[in-house]
């Protein structure tokens, strides 16, 4: 097994007196799928906020192939190789879909800008399905293909570690199907990602391994046919059986 | 190059040099209104610069443009002119670094109130200065330079703010502001340095109406801060810009054209009701076109294009 990309130990926020996230450790190796599962509010986005630089934690700390990131603002955290999507989607509205791309490619570690950056958003719109709405403004695109459009701006950073906050979310069976085919291509690009997802379905078929949380704590781990049948992780969804 | 972009450049020159002859053929009156115009697309557009892309609405203009008129009641006879020039532009970039740093975190309405205080804070610092410590309420400015002189300045100075305002947009500093403008939280998360960004193209903006202050100040004899930091024209620029369309580089330029002749007509006429003619004027543009003259223009060309496309 290689070494992890990501670790993260003892993390914690507080929003006043809530414990958002509390003591929570996890782990990413080089070319895995994590999952992060558990019912609403139990800090998955809080987790990936952090982890981002969206939110600075209490206490802890994240490491990227040992490097720190806890204490580094979101650019730096960007330069360093994490990329995301947004829970409720946030695609630049006043630009076409080529220009949301090159947003992503132009300000990473591994920037790129002029003609290389052309062909480099060209070819991450056909990557991601929407090469013939290169010039389209973002605001005419429908709602799975702005969260395309998210993934390209993302993939376009080339981060080592893709966090996807509930990407698959919200959308019909079919773009369903085409989502996790495209995630799961990602993969086969060697791709590592922490991904936060309600989708059963693409969760059993996605993830290397899951991470539960329920109210702030990691309550489960393991592969996700384990957690989906961990006691604890029944209960934190469906409540006890006696109540 | 492509037919089109010659067409493009070969009117701008035209332009330029029509420009150029003003003095020549205007008389007094005509040339003054000509600074006048020439002074405000200089304003609008550097406003434009910064505000446009990121959307945060700055009141601070007069501030900078002030600063710049004071420089020259201060030092102009002191010292060469061209050196004059520089200090002004140096001290707007000073000033606009330290505004900038301090407050460009602030966002939506804060970044507007409080631009609009730093203006007045200004004016207020400089009247205790000179009522304490100088003694003088008002300067006198005698520096041998003719209206002519003046335009051509601006006109330069116009050509300057235009030529890095294109750069700027074909540049990743222009794309990040443009991001930032969009959505702050995406720009962090895609490595852009909001802040850094923010205040470069802030600073440069600010530096430019500087410029425009300090060549602007021998045309009135006799500055005192009331004059020289009058907050009617931050309101002014903003409306000129808003009113041309601030999403297109060139919008400015619609704003200002219409609006100061008007200003000018209004001054004349009703110098007693200037004030509410002018919030009149303001609430209706904000009301009536939103995307400005240039927004306007661009939604009916595509509208016409829509239908041709409708009919073919």
């Amino acid at each position: 097994m290689s070494a992890a990309l990501l670790s993260v130990s003892g993390l914690t926020r507080r929003f006043g007196g809530l414990v958002a996230v509390d003591q929570v450790t996890l782990e990413v190796r080089s070319g895995e799928i994590v999952g992060l599962l558990g019912p609403n509010g139990s800090g998955k986005t809080t987790v990936l906020n952090l982890i981002s630089g969206a939110l600075r934690a209490d206490a802890g700390s994240i490491l990227l192939r040992g490097r720190a990131l806890e204490k580094l603002p979101a650019f730096r955290i960007a330069r360093e190789g994490v990329a995301r999507t947004f829970q409720l989607v946030r695609v630049l509205g006043s630009m076409t879909c080529k220009e949301n791309v090159i947003a992503g490619l132009a300000f990473g570690a591994k920037s790129r800008w002029g003609r290389e950056a052309d062909l480099a958003a060209h070819e991450l719109l056909v990557r991601v399905g929407l090469a013939a709405r290169a010039d389209v403004m973002t605001s005419e695109l429908t709602y799975i293909d702005q969260k395309r459009l998210e993934l390209a701006r993302a993939l376009a950073m080339q981060p080592e570690l893709l966090l996807l906050d509930e990407w698959l979310a919200g959308l019909n069976p079919t773009e369903l199907r085409e989502g996790i085919a495209l995630v799961r291509s990602l993969r086969a690009e060697g791709r590592t990602i922490l991904m936060v997802e309600h989708v059963m379905d693409a969760i059993r078929s996605l993830c290397d391994r899951c991470y539960v949380m329920n109210a702030g704590k990691k309550i489960a781990e393991g592969t996700p046919k384990q957690v989906l049948a961990d006691p604890e992780v029944i209960r934190a969804y469906l409540g006890d059986a006696d109540a | 190059m492509s037919m089109r972009n010659l067409a493009v450049i070969g009117a701008l020159a035209a332009g330029f040099v029509l420009l150029v002859f003003v003095p020549s053929f205007a008389n007094g009156y005509q040339l003054s209104l000509a600074i006048n115009i020439m002074n405000y697309t200089v304003l609008a557009t550097a406003w434009t610069l910064f505000s446009g892309p990121t959307r945060y609405v700055s009141l601070a203009t007069v501030a900078f443009f002030g600063i710049g008129a004071y420089t020259v009641a201060v030092l102009g006879e002191e010292l060469a002119w061209p050196l004059v020039l520089l200090i002004a532009f140096a001290l707007g970039f000073a000033l606009s670094l330290i505004v900038g740093l301090s407050t460009l975190r602030l966002s939506g309405v804060y970044f507007v109130i409080f631009t609009f205080g730093l203006a007045e804070l200004v004016r207020q610092l400089v009247t205790w200065y000179e009522v304490n410590i100088t003694r003088t309420l008002g300067r006198y400015i005698f520096i041998d330079i003719t209206h002519a002189q003046i335009y051509w300045q601006l006109l330069a100075l116009a050509v300057i703010v235009f030529g890095s305002g294109w750069l700027i947009q074909r540049s990743k500093l222009g794309l990040a502001l443009r991001v930032i403008g969009d959505d702050e939280a995406v720009a962090r998360h895609v490595g852009i340095n909001t802040t850094t960004a923010k205040v470069v193209l802030f600073a440069f903006s600010a530096s430019f109406m500087t410029l425009a202050g300090a060549i602007m100040a021998p045309r009135w004899t006799y500055i005192d801060p009331a004059i020289a930091f009058n907050p009617v024209v931050s309101f002014q620029v903003l409306i000129m810009a808003l009113l041309g369309g601030v999403h297109r580089l060139y919008g400015p330029v619609f704003g200002v054209i219409p609006l100061a002749m008007l200003f000018e007509i209004l001054l004349a006429r009703f110098p007693n009701h200037f004030s509410i003619l002018v919030g009149i004027a303001f609430l209706l543009i904000v009301y009536a076109i939103p995307r400005g003259i240039v927004g306007l223009i661009e939604g009916a060309q595509l509208s016409l294009r829509r239908t041709k496309g409708a009919k073919a």
